[in-house]
């Protein structure tokens, strides 16, 4: 079905465009020039997983983190959960990465390189949206859940790790595919301050070979080979933790 | 042989403008079974969730075990008290095993190898050792209700507590449950049950008591209560029950 899907759209894309007369040499793999190309697009590949996969991991985990006192009784805490999503969701990604590389060191007096910049950009953009995907999850448990906890007397730490965020993660686990596909995505911006992943070589590469739709079709490629590894992996983790029930 | 184990002292509870509980004065002593009824919205449940905490109580004083309820001894007077809940409420996610070793795992501090001894055991009690492996979602409501049963013996508590345990079950599966109920029983446990199952009252209570608008109105042993109830409330209520 995607493979059909796939083919259906690569016909279209060769078929128009009139008469423009193609270049695809400058991408093909029968040509020494073409390889040397391909090679060089696909190496950002490597930083854009690297980019995209720890970024996913930091902002999960800082998602999770911020989620948690929106579930306190105390005002304070709720208040400071608002404030923090309110905010960090109202800053565009791209002003994050700038703002982030450029500015942070200023504030904090400490350099940071391109990589790690790009990684606590997209960390924190991300982290109030999967705070909010976590809060959602938890308050989709019922609560006769964690009352049945707190009958057999467990503690709020062992009610929330053992009882109410097992049940939560599986609730939310196509929302946070969502958000994986949508970090990679994203991990596009950071070309912008020089990241050598593939958005960047994409460009770098049109500069010198004046060919922007073949190497931006390679570069659309790349990422759709990617997504639907996402994808994949997602649905089988959903099938995982489905397993029994 | 009159042994206290739970005690309640003019304990109330509003939920808004709503006085769910309006001075409840209560005694259980050990091995006593109590059944509570009355109509719904009458306070059987809130008195019965305040008794482990899943209420807070606004006013009075309630001890179990001779230790006063607050915040400080919530989670060590848990530790006693089983509970079962209308809606079985088992752990979606985790075998049946699972769901009754987390407690004794986590609070008991059991190694698994005892806890898994003691939750096969439980199982056996409740007459259903073979469903170990499954999860929640396999078992029928009858079988669920008694997973749930066995997970709350696994704590090995001093009381339990139920909570309208069979409005949610088929009506072939209410008498599996109760057969339970019943061994437990007879085993000396102390109960306080939340039930319209007359017969299971008459059978097993010590004492009935009829709730209504917050407050215990009649309580007593079940040959009198039902022979000769002395309010005109639980009269009427009785006939609508009994009656159908």
């Amino acid at each position: 079905m995607q493979r059909a899907a796939l083919i259906l759209a690569l016909t279209a894309l060769a078929g128009c465009g009139g008469g423009a007369v193609w270049g695809w040499h400058v991408v093909s793999p029968m040509t020494e020039q073409g390889v040397r190309n391909l090679e060089f697009l696909i190496g950002g590949l490597w930083n854009t997983v690297a980019l995209s996969l720890t970024a996913m991991a930091l902002s999960t985990a800082l998602g999770l983190l911020v989620a948690l006192p929106a579930f306190s009784e105390r005002r304070a805490l709720r208040a400071v959960n608002r404030v923090y999503v309110e905010t960090v969701r109202s800053v565009p990604i791209l002003v994050m990465i700038l703002w982030v590389y450029y500015g942070l060191p200023v504030v904090a007096g400490v350099a940071i390189n391109v990589f790690w910049a790009g990684v606590l950009a997209l960390a924190l953009s991300d982290s109030a949206f999967q705070a909010e995907i976590f809060r959602a999850g938890v308050q989709a448990v019922p609560k006769g859940q964690s009352e049945a906890a707190q009958a057999i007397a467990l503690g709020r730490v062992d009610r929330f790790r053992y009882v109410v965020l097992p049940q939560a993660l599986r609730r939310i686990l196509p929302a946070l595919g969502n958000q994986f596909v949508y970090v990679l995505k994203m991990s596009s911006l950071v070309s912008v301050i020089g990241m050598q992943e593939l958005t960047r070589r994409a460009n770098e590469l049109v500069v010198t070979e004046y060919r922007p739709l073949e190497i931006y079709t390679i570069l659309v490629l790349e990422y759709l080979a990617l997504v639907l590894l996402v994808s994949w992996g997602v649905r089988r983790l959903e099938r995982a933790m489905a397993a029994g029930q | 042989m009159t042994e206290t184990v739970i005690s309640l002292r003019g304990v109330a509870k509003t939920f808004g403008a709503f006085r769910a509980l309006d001075g409840v004065d209560l005694d259980v002593a050990r091995g006593e079974k109590l059944v509570v009824c009355g109509p719904s919205g009458s306070g059987k449940s809130t008195l019965i969730r305040c008794v482990n905490g899943l209420e807070r109580h606004d006013e009075g004083e309630i001890e179990v075990e001779g230790r006063r309820l607050e915040p400080g001894t919530l989670d060590a007077v848990r530790a006693e008290v089983g509970m079962v809940f209308q809606q079985f409420n088992l752990f979606p996610h985790l075998t049946v095993l699972r769901n009754l070793t987390l407690g004794p795992m986590r609070v008991r501090r059991l190694s698994r190898a005892d806890a898994e001894a003691r939750a096969r055991a439980m199982l056996e009690k409740v007459r259903i050792p073979e469903q170990a492996a499954k999860y929640p979602g396999q078992l029928s409501g009858g079988q669920q209700q008694r997973v749930a049963i066995a997970r709350a013996l696994c704590m090995q508590p001093r009381v339990m507590l139920f909570d309208e345990p069979t409005s949610a079950l088929d009506p072939e599966m209410i008498k599996e449950v109760l057969d339970v109920m019943t061994d437990l029983a007879a085993e000396g446990m102390t109960m306080i049950v939340v039930t319209h199952e007359m017969g299971f009252a008459r059978r097993v209570a010590d004492r009935v008591a009829f709730m209504d608008a917050g407050r215990i109105v009649e309580m007593a042993p079940p040959a009198e209560f039902f022979a000769a109830p002395r309010t005109e409330r639980c009269r009427a209520f009785l006939a609508n029950i009994l009656g159908h």
